[in-house]
Parts: C-alpha cells; structure tokens; sequence
C-alpha cells in the first residue's frame, strides 16, 4: 500500500512538472493540476495508512486514521480548485489581450 | 478586549464582504466604506501595540479550542509592528488609488479589503496551516489587484505570479505535510516543543520540511533566483496597488523571521539553525543583484520593482545573521524598506501620470511639469532609499552594518552591503537626473493634468512616517531591540501557547 501511494505521488509529480515546463499554458495548466493531486495524496497519508480501521477514535481498535489530514486535504482542495479556476480565466483573457497562449504572451 | 486580536482579521474581512453587496453603489460611497475600514486598522493595530509593549504574548483561541488542537492566533510585538506597518501603507495606497485608479476596474475596494484580510491573518496566525491559508487569501486578492485595470502587460506579468505562485503553494503544502508527519502538529509553539525530541531517524524529513518551507518564504519574499518575478509585476501593477505590494515581499520575511528562530532554532535539537547556513549568502546574492537591476533598469517603476528586491536582501541579510542584533536591524530596516517602497512606487506612478510624452523612462523630453512639487517629492524618497543621511535609511543601514560586523563573514557581508549601497546612490542620482535636469525644453511644453492633492498627500503622509522613524529614533530602535529579545527567546512564545500545563500534552500524547 505504501509503495503504491509513493509511485502514485511520484507519477504525478514527474509528469506534473513535465507539463509545467511547457510553453503553452494549457499544459502549465494540467501540470499544475496534477502537481495539486500529488499533493493532496500526500497531505492525505501524512497522518499514515490505515486500513480497515474506525473512521475517528475508537477505544477498543488498536489504530485509528487521523482526521486532521483529512481536513487539511480538504480545504488544500477547496483552494486549489479555486487558484485552478483563475488561472484558466487568466490564460483566457491572456490569448484575448496578448494574441496567443503562449506563456510569455503572444504567439511566438 | 479579550477579541481584540482577531478584530485586524474581522475588520476587513465583514468590509470586503459589504463592499461585495454594496456593488450597487456609486464610487464615492464604496471609495469611504473601504477608507474607513482602512483607517479603522490604525487605531486597531495601536491598542495592539499598546498591549504586546510590555512583552505579553496575547493568545486568541477560536472557538475556545485549546491549543494545540485548536487554531490559535497570537500577536506579539513583531506581529504587531507588521500589523501597524500594514496600516499605514494601506491607507497611504487607498487615499492614492482614491484619485482615479479605483474606478478603472469593478470590485477594487473589495479585493483591497480581501487583501488586507489575508496580510493581517498572516501575521497573527500562530499555525503553519493557517498560515498557508492567510497566504492564499493574500495571493488570490493580489491576483486580481495586479490585473486591475487589465492590459496586455499586466496580463502577461500576471500569468508568471500566479503560476510561480501556485508552484510556491504546492511545496508549501509538502513541507507542511512533512513537518505534520514527522511531528503530529502545526502550531508554532508545539512545534517547537516537539523539535528537539526528535530522534535521528526522522531529523532528515523534518530538516528538508523546513528547507522546502524556507524555498516557498524565499518565493514570496523574492529572494534570488527566485524573484525574477517581481519587477516587471510591480513595475506593471497600477501605483496605488504596487504600493501595497511593497508589504506582501515583507510578509514572506515575516514568516522567516516567525518560524526559523521559534522552530528551528538554536534549541531544536537534531534540526537546530537549518536555515543558517542558507539565508545569509543568498541573501547577499539577492542585495548585490537588486542593486544591479535598480541600475540597468530603463523606467522608474522598474527600478522601484527592484529596489524591493534590493531591500528585501537586505533585511534578510540583518535575518540570516541569526542574532538578536541582526533580529533587531531587521526589524527597524524592514520598518523603513516598506514605507520607502511604497512611497517610492507612489512618487513614480505620479511622475508617469504628469509626464505626459516619457512617462517614467529615463528619456530626454520636454520639462517635468510641477517640478519642483515632484522633485521634493522624489528627492526625499530617493534620500530614503539610497540610505543617505539624516533619514532613516541611514539608521536603518547603520543597524544592519553593526550587526553583521560582530558575525563572521562580516568582510564579505560589509563589502557586499556598502558597494551595493554605493551603486544604488548611483542609479537614483541618475534617475533623478535624467527625470528633472537632463531636459530638451526649459518649461513643459503643453498643460500637464492637475496634481490631486489626494495623491501628494498620500505621498506625503509616507514620507512623515518615514521622518517620524528618524525623529522618534531612540524610541523606534528600543522597540526594535525589545521584539529581538523576544524572538531570540522562543521559550516565552511556547509557555505562552501550550501554558505550562503538560497533561494536554500527554493526553495528546496518548491519543496518537
């Protein structure tokens, strides 16, 4: 389990920043999307993986999932979704006012 | 006046959401909303001085959860110097904007608010988390506050912010992950509680935790290489909001200056001074090349952008010393890098706005209309800036300079700081020149627009703070002094978070 999640999170970050370093900003864009993906992965597993467990405390069980993370993926969700959607206004307006897509402006 | 701390994070907050509503209303009465809640700060950020003077830590629980579990926020002297500096600049850049630049774009008193909302959040938050979010708040007002007006320049400066800062984020939240899983906690004060009794076995993680949130401060504050960003941005903002951006750099050496020397310090066991090795050389990188950019820059609102980058190398360089003289120094330099900045973005704006053929690039052209108002005007803040006597630039020089000359390095931190100093006198001589003397005409050619006493006045107001800095030097500099003292002494800040009480930590304890 540990293993899949760290290649999970490393994929998405290589190919997020694969993509951030291209000049058209669609693919900035995708790439800073996957790169906010690998992030909230490893926000989610930095209270640890556990598997088959109460979801909040539970004094019987050994193990519990701890439930900060899981707030703090949620509201590093919240915002990215919000950054995510003024970028894609922002590189609409740039093709408008510049000419292109490009991420210096205009066509080049 | 126990809610008087959160009262900076609710004043613009409940503004910005009215102004918001109020979209309906005319300019006028949207532009006194906005100036009241603005001049509401002031008083605001003063009781809060008044009460951090003594060296108290105020803590504010919201919803009364106790710390560590809950979000706190805490404001002590530094927190409070910011929250006042932040003030004035604001009004300052308000009452500026309140000329004309306001109505260019929709919704700008709002985004204002909102921007002041996550600046003030930022510097109260006592939680890496909520610092994060502080920062979004912040960085999505700026977004749209450096768009305002629109442009196909302020669009392109724009798409490299948002993007670099998106990036910035993203490592932000890594750090912080790696922090949260080494440690179980992102409250300041429990954090450095935790620090030192971490084992060798995860003292990597957190050390490169804490250096990935040093890289996302350095983003912010635009320390080399990485704030290439920021002059050609500020250079494009519209003045008024530029003005207010000369805060949002100083927000990310706040965030240094708060977690390094709290969590990181010298007590941190296994992680102690991670950051030591690092802020002072790329600092002196950062003060050397700003002051190249001030002189190869071609306009004066470019050379205004880099002469933050100059300044903020060398607050940084008076942090990275990593002592209570250097803490201090950076305190008053930072005092007086931020009101000079903003007053000199204020100055170039208005001189691109009277010149009607140059602009702000240093050209030969007809005469600078209302020369001698706008000559005073930029001779002061020129004088500032440069670091020349007898204003506060000098003091504030002075400070850092004696500060690092009892740290090793000081040959190179001296030579680097002085010959940077002398090439920025330079290229504000020259800037001046070229902008008042060197001109093809004796008088200016056609009538110029009239000077907005609003604008001079903002101007104005700056330059008294700055006057004020040096006039009221001994009591400045003692405060400086008093808030070193309390950073380089981070075990008050932890007794006064966590209390002395421990059961809450063993009860934590337990429940992991």
């Amino acid at each position: 389990m540990e293993a899949l999640i760290a290649v999970a999170i490393g994929v998405l970050t290589g190919s997020g920043v694969y993509l951030m370093l291209r000049a058209r900003t669609f693919p900035v864009l995708l790439g800073l999307t996957l790169l906010s993906y690998a992030v909230n992965l490893f926000l989610f597993v930095s209270g640890r993986i556990v598997v088959a467990s109460a979801p909040l405390t539970d004094q019987e069980l050994a193990g519990y999932p701890d439930p900060i993370p899981q707030a703090l993926v949620l509201t590093a969700i919240v915002i990215g979704f919000g950054m995510t959607a003024l970028l894609v206004v922002l590189a609409l307006r740039a093709i408008r006012d510049t000419g292109g897509d490009h991420v210096d402006g205009g066509e080049r | 006046m126990t809610h008087l701390v959160i009262l900076p994070v609710l004043l613009p907050l409940v503004a910005g959401s009215l102004l918001l509503l109020a979209a309906r209303l005319g300019d006028a009465a949207r532009r006194a909303i906005g100036l009241a809640a603005t001049l509401g700060l002031l008083p605001l950020a003063l009781l809060l001085l008044d009460r951090v003077a003594d060296g108290t830590y105020v803590v504010y629980s919201l919803g009364d959860w106790a710390p560590p579990f809950g979000i706190v926020l805490v404001a002590d002297r530094l927190a409070a110097v910011m929250l006042l500096l932040t003030a004035i600049v604001a009004l300052a850049s308000l009452v500026y904007a309140g000329a004309g630049d306001d109505t260019r774009g929709p919704q700008y008193h709002a985004l204002f608010q909102f921007q002041l909302l996550g600046i003030n959040g930022a510097f109260l938050t006592g939680d890496l988390f909520n610092l994060f979010v502080f920062f979004e708040v912040l960085l999505i007002a700026s977004y749209a506050l450096l768009l305002h007006g629109l442009g196909a320049q302020r669009v392109g400066a724009a798409m490299h912010v948002v993007v670099l800062n998106l990036i910035g984020s993203a490592l932000f939240l890594f750090a912080v992950g790696t922090l949260y899983g080494v440690t179980g906690t992102l409250n300041f004060a429990d954090l450095a509680r935790v620090m030192p009794l971490l084992g060798p076995d995860v003292a990597p993680l957190a050390r490169s935790g804490a250096l990935l949130l040093l890289g996302v401060f350095a983003l912010k504050a635009a320390l080399l290489p990485l704030g290439f960003w920021l002059p050609r941005a500020y250079a494009a903002a519209t003045g008024a909001t530029a003005a207010l951006f000369a805060v949002l750099t100083k927000v990310g050496v706040y965030a240094i200056l708060r977690v390094y020397p709290l969590v990181f310090g010298s007590e941190a066991g296994e992680v102690a001074n991670v950051a030591a090795a690092w802020v002072l050389p790329v600092a002196l990188v950062t003060l050397a090349f700003g002051a190249l950019g001030v002189l190869a820059a071609r306009t004066l609102r470019t050379s205004a952008g880099w002469m933050v980058v100059y300044s903020v190398g060398t607050v940084l360089v008076a942090v990275g010393l990593f002592s209570e003289a250097g803490y201090a120094a950076a305190v008053y330099y930072t005092a007086h890098s931020t009101l000079a900045s903003a007053a000199l973005f204020l100055v170039s704006d208005l001189i691109a706005r009277q010149r009607v053929v140059g602009g702000d690039r240093f050209e030969v052209v007809d005469a600078m209309p209302h020369g001698m108002m706008l000559g005073t005007l930029f001779f002061v803040t020129a004088v500032t800036i440069a670091g020349l006597p007898p204003l506060s630039g000098f003091v504030g020089k002075l400070l850092v300079l004696q500060a690092a000359s009892a740290a090793p390095g000081a040959v190179a931190s001296w030579s680097v700081l002085l010959v940077a100093a002398l090439v920025v006198i330079v290229a504000v001589a020259r800037a001046g020149s070229a902008l008042f003397w060197r001109t093809a005409t004796e008088a200016p050619a056609g009538p110029a627009p009239a000077l907005d006493g609003r604008s001079v006045g903002a101007i104005g107001g700056l330059l008294a703070c700055i006057v004020g800095l040096v006039a009221w030097g001994g009591a400045a500099t003692s405060h400086a002094w008093s808030t070193a003292r309390q950073l380089a002494d981070p075990s008050g800040y932890v007794a006064a978070v966590l209390g002395t009480d421990a059961s809450v930590h063993e009860q934590r304890r337990s429940l992991r």
